[in-house]
C-alpha cells in the first residue's frame, strides 16, 4: 500500500532533510536523496503511474481521460523532478547501470508510448544516440521531438559510446530513425536500482515489477491507433501513423527477452 | 424545500432478479445513466448490458392519499448490442452511457440513447386498441376461405391489454473515433449533439448519414493531447449555445453562430488555481466530470471529484458557489488514485426550482445543498435504510473528533458503493438514485 499523499506545498522542501539538499549534486548521495520521504513518494507515484498506463484494458480501447490524466501526472512529476535535479542524478546512475548492459536496436520498438527523454537515454533503449534530449512531455505518438539541451556533453559521449558497442547491426543509420521514435518506458526500472547496491528496502518495494511492464506499448498503441477510419476521418488516417496493435505486440515480445537478460543482470549484481 | 429532509422511499430494484440484500449481481445489471423525461412521467436507465428501462409514472389514486404515483415499468428492451471493431481487434462496449428524452410531440415518446459509438434514436408508443372484424382474416390472421364469406362488415377497434411497443427509428452511427460521453438535445427540437473525448457532432434527428463537426480539440500530434471534452450540454433556451467542459476543470461556451466550428470560446469558465491546496493530483480532481446548465439557463452546475459548483454565466473568472461534496477526501487522494476511484465521473442534478443541487458520493450517500439557506444534507440509498414509506435518515462522515453515534467514519467508506446517477423530476421533488445495480426513487411526502 502505497503512502497516503501529502499535499505538496509550493515551496515545499521542508520534507526532506537539509542535508538532502546539500548533497544533490553527489552521485554518492543519490540513495540518501531517494530514500528521503517525499521523493519516495514521488517516485512511486510516478511508478504507480506508469504502472497504470500499461495496465489497461486491452480488450477495450482505454479510456482516453483517464490516460490523458495520468500522462499529465506523469509529465508533472517529471518536469519537478527536473527542475530539482534528480532526474539528472538518476539518469547519471542509471547510465552507468546500463553501460555494463547488452543493447540492442532490435528494442527499440515502433510503438506510442509515454515518452521519456533523457540526457543519458536512460531508458532500456539505450541506443538511441539522439543524446542529450530534453525531456519532453509525453507522448501520445510516433515522433518525440528531440531537443537539444545544453550541457551535459559527457552524457553524449558515454551514450554514443553505448551505442557504437551496443549497435549489433552497426548501422548507425538505423540507429538514428529507430530512435525517432518513442522510446519504451523501462527506465523506470533501472532507476529504482542503480548502479551502486541498492538498498533492501527499495527493492522489496520494487520487486513485483515484472515483463507486464514492456506491454505499455500496445497499451498506447491502442490509443493512438483510435483514429480509426471511418468515413469522417478518412483523410486523417492516411496521414496517421500508428502500427496496429498486433505488430507492435509481437516485437515487443522479442524484447522482452533481452530485457528479461538485463534484468538479470541488474538485480543479480 | 428541504426542510424538513422527509422522504418517502419507494425501493424498486428491477435490475437484479434476486432481491435480497446479498444477490449477486451481473456486471450488465449495473446502471450507466438515468433520466427524467420532460414531464416526469417517465423515468429511463440505462445500463451496461445495452438494455433500457422505462418507469411509467401512476397516476395518482385519491383513496389512497399515499400511493401517489409509485413509478413502475414500463417498458424495457435492449438498446445496443456489444459489437467488435475488427479494424483495431478492439471490442466496443453495449454500456449505455446517457439517455435524452426529446419533448413530446405526438402521443409517442421519443428518446436518444448512446454508447460509446453509436446513438440511436427510440420510439415508444402505447398500443390499446387492435382492429377486429377483417373480411379476408380470421382472428388469428389466418386466411379465410372466401366461399365463407357470405357479407361484409366493416373492421372495428377494440380495447386490447396496454401494449408498450419500442422501435428503433433512427441509427446514428460511425461519427466518432473517439468514446461518446454526451448528448443533449436542443432547443429546436430538430438537432441535438453528441460528444466524444476530442469532439462535439451536431445532428439533425432526421439524417442520420451526415453530421457536423462543431467542435474540434483534438492535436495535429496526438503526442500534445494534455486535455480532453468531458461533458456538453445545450442551453436549454439558446439554441446557438453550448457548453463543454475539459479534464483540465474549464468551461467553454460556444456560440454557432460566430463560426461554424466552435474552438474558440465565447466564454472561458475558469477557477484560478489555489497554490496552498497544490498538490500531484490537482489536475485531475479539477477534471469536470459533469455539467448541467439551470433550467433558468442562466447558471451552470459543474461536478469534479470533490466539489460541485455553480457558475454565473455571466461571470468567467470563478464560480458562484463552491459546494464540498466530500472533502475528507482530500487526505486520501494517493490511494484513491491507486484504485483508480480518483477517476469517477459523479454526475449532478438541479431540482426543478435550480434552488437546490444534488450529487452523489460514496458508501452509496448522496448530497442535497440548498442554494438559499446553505443548508446541506447527507443521505443514504441502501436497501436498510429505504424501506416503504421511511423517512430517509440524514447520514454524517466523521473525519476523527468527536464521533456521535451512526456516524460513518472515513476508513470505514465503501468505496465500491458509488452513487455516479442521480436525477431530479422536472418539476416536483423526486428524486432517482442509482446504486450500481439498483434503483431508488424518493419521493417527498409533502409534495
Amino acid at each position: 500500500m502505497f503512502p497516503k499523499g501529502t499535499k505538496r506545498k509550493f515551496s515545499d522542501s521542508g520534507d526532506e532533510p537539509a542535508a538532502g539538499d546539500e548533497d544533490v549534486n553527489q552521485p554518492s548521495s543519490v540513495a540518501v536523496r531517494m530514500l528521503s520521504s517525499y521523493s519516495l513518494q514521488r517516485q512511486s507515484l510516478l511508478d504507480m503511474s506508469l504502472i497504470k498506463l500499461q495496465l489497461c484494458h486491452m480488450l477495450v480501447e482505454p479510456n482516453l481521460c483517464r490516460s490523458v490524466l495520468i500522462a499529465n501526472t506523469v509529465r508533472q512529476i517529471q518536469e519537478e523532478m527536473t527542475q530539482d535535479g534528480t532526474w539528472q542524478i538518476m539518469t547519471q546512475a542509471l547510465s552507468a547501470a546500463n553501460a555494463a548492459a547488452q543493447c540492442s536496436a532490435d528494442r527499440l520498438v515502433a510503438t506510442e508510448v509515454l515518452c521519456r527523454q533523457t540526457e543519458g537515454g536512460v531508458t532500456m533503449s539505450t541506443v538511441s544516440p539522439q543524446a542529450p534530449t530534453s525531456y519532453l512531455p509525453g507522448t501520445f505518438g510516433m515522433d518525440p521531438c528531440w531537443e537539444e539541451e545544453n550541457g551535459e556533453d559527457e552524457e553524449e559521449d558515454e551514450d554514443s559510446e553505448e551505442c557504437g558497442s551496443g549497435s549489433e547491426e552497426g548501422d548507425s543509420d538505423r540507429l538514428v530513425e529507430d530512435s525517432r521514435t518513442a522510446e519504451q518506458v523501462f527506465g523506470t526500472f533501472e532507476i529504482k536500482n542503480p548502479a551502486p547496491s541498492p538498498d533492501p528496502a527499495l527493492e522489496e518495494l520494487f520487486s513485483d515489477v515484472d515483463a507486464s511492464y514492456y506491454d505499455l506499448d500496445t497499451v498506447l498503441t491502442g490509443m493512438q491507433s483510435a483514429p480509426k477510419m471511418g468515413p469522417y476521418d478518412l483523410l486523417e488516417s492516411l496521414s496517421s501513423h500508428g502500427p496496429s496493435p498486433l505488430s507492435s505486440s509481437t516485437s515487443c515480445r522479442s524484447d522482452l527477452n533481452e530485457l528479461d537478460h538485463i534484468m538479470e543482470i541488474i538485480v543479480g549484481s | 424545500m428541504l426542510n424538513p429532509i422527509q422522504v418517502l422511499c419507494s425501493d424498486i430494484t428491477s435490475l437484479s432478479l434476486e432481491p435480497e440484500p446479498f444477490a449477486s449481481y451481473t456486471e450488465a445489471d449495473i446502471i450507466s445513466t438515468v433520466e427524467f423525461n420532460h414531464t416526469g412521467e417517465l423515468l429511463a436507465t440505462g445500463d451496461k448490458g445495452g438494455r433500457v428501462v422505462i418507469f411509467q409514472r401512476e397516476p395518482e389514486c385519491k383513496t389512497e392519499p399515499y400511493s401517489q404515483g409509485e413509478y413502475n415499468v414500463y417498458s424495457t428492451f435492449q438498446s445496443h448490442e456489444p459489437e467488435f471493431d475488427y479494424l483495431k481487434s478492439l471490442e466496443i462496449e453495449e454500456k449505455i452511457n446517457k439517455i435524452r428524452w426529446l419533448p413530446q410531440q405526438n402521443a409517442a415518446h421519443f428518446l436518444l440513447s448512446t454508447n460509446d459509438k453509436t446513438i440511436k434514436l427510440w420510439k415508444v408508443s402505447e398500443r390499446d386498441k387492435r382492429p377486429e372484424g377483417y373480411n379476408l382474416k380470421d382472428e388469428e390472421g389466418r386466411i379465410k376461405d372466401l366461399s365463407t364469406v357470405t357479407s361484409l362488415q366493416v373492421p372495428v377497434l377494440k380495447p386490447m391489454d396496454l401494449m408498450v411497443e419500442v422501435s428503433p427509428r433512427r441509427v446514428f452511427a460511425n461519427a466518432h473515433t473517439y468514446h461518446v460521453n454526451s448528448i443533449s438535445v436542443n432547443s429546436d427540437h430538430e438537432t441535438y449533439m453528441s460528444a466524444d473525448d476530442l469532439r462535439i457532432n451536431l445532428w439533425h434527428l432526421g439524417i442520420t448519414d451526415r453530421s457536423f463537426n462543431i467542435v474540434d480539440i483534438k492535436p495535429v500530434n496526438m503526442e500534445d493531447l494534455t486535455e480532453v471534452i468531458t461533458a456538453a450540454e445545450f442551453h436549454p433556451h439558446h439554441c446557438n449555445l453550448l457548453v463543454y467542459s475539459s479534464s483540465k476543470g474549464t468551461l467553454r461556451l460556444c456560440d454557432m453562430r460566430e463560426a461554424a466550428l466552435c474552438d474558440k470560446h465565447s466564454k472561458l469558465f475558469e477557477e484560478p488555481e489555489d497554490p496552498s491546496n497544490r498538490s500531484f493530483f490537482s489536475e485531475i480532481i479539477s477534471s469536470v466530470s459533469d455539467v448541467k446548465f439551470s433550467h433558468s439557463g442562466r447558471y451552470l452546475l459543474t461536478r469534479d471529484y470533490l466539489t460541485a459548483k455553480v457558475w454565473d454565466l455571466n461571470m468567467e473568472n470563478k464560480p458562484l458557489e463552491i459546494y464540498q461534496v466530500h472533502d475528507y477526501l482530500r487526505s486520501k487522494l494517493c490511494s484513491l488514485y491507486e484504485n483508480d476511484c480518483i477517476f469517477d465521473k459523479f454526475e449532478c442534478a438541479w431540482n426543478g426550482s435550480d434552488s437546490v443541487i444534488m450529487t452523489g458520493a460514496y458508501n452509496n450517500f448522496f448530497r442535497m445543498f440548498d442554494r438559499n439557506t446553505k443548508r446541506d444534507v447527507t443521505l443514504e440509498a441502501s436497501r436498510e435504510s429505504s424501506k416503504p414509506r421511511a423517512v430517509l435518515k440524514p447520514r454524517r462522515v466523521c473525519q476523527g473528533g468527536k464521533r456521535r453515534k451512526d456516524d460513518i467514519s472515513v476508513d470505514s467508506l465503501d468505496f465500491t458503493k458509488k452513487i455516479l446517477h442521480t436525477a431530479w423530476h422536472p418539476t416536483e421533488n423526486i428524486i432517482a438514485i442509482a446504486a450500481t445495480n439498483n434503483l431508488y426513487i424518493f419521493q417527498d411526502k409533502f409534495n
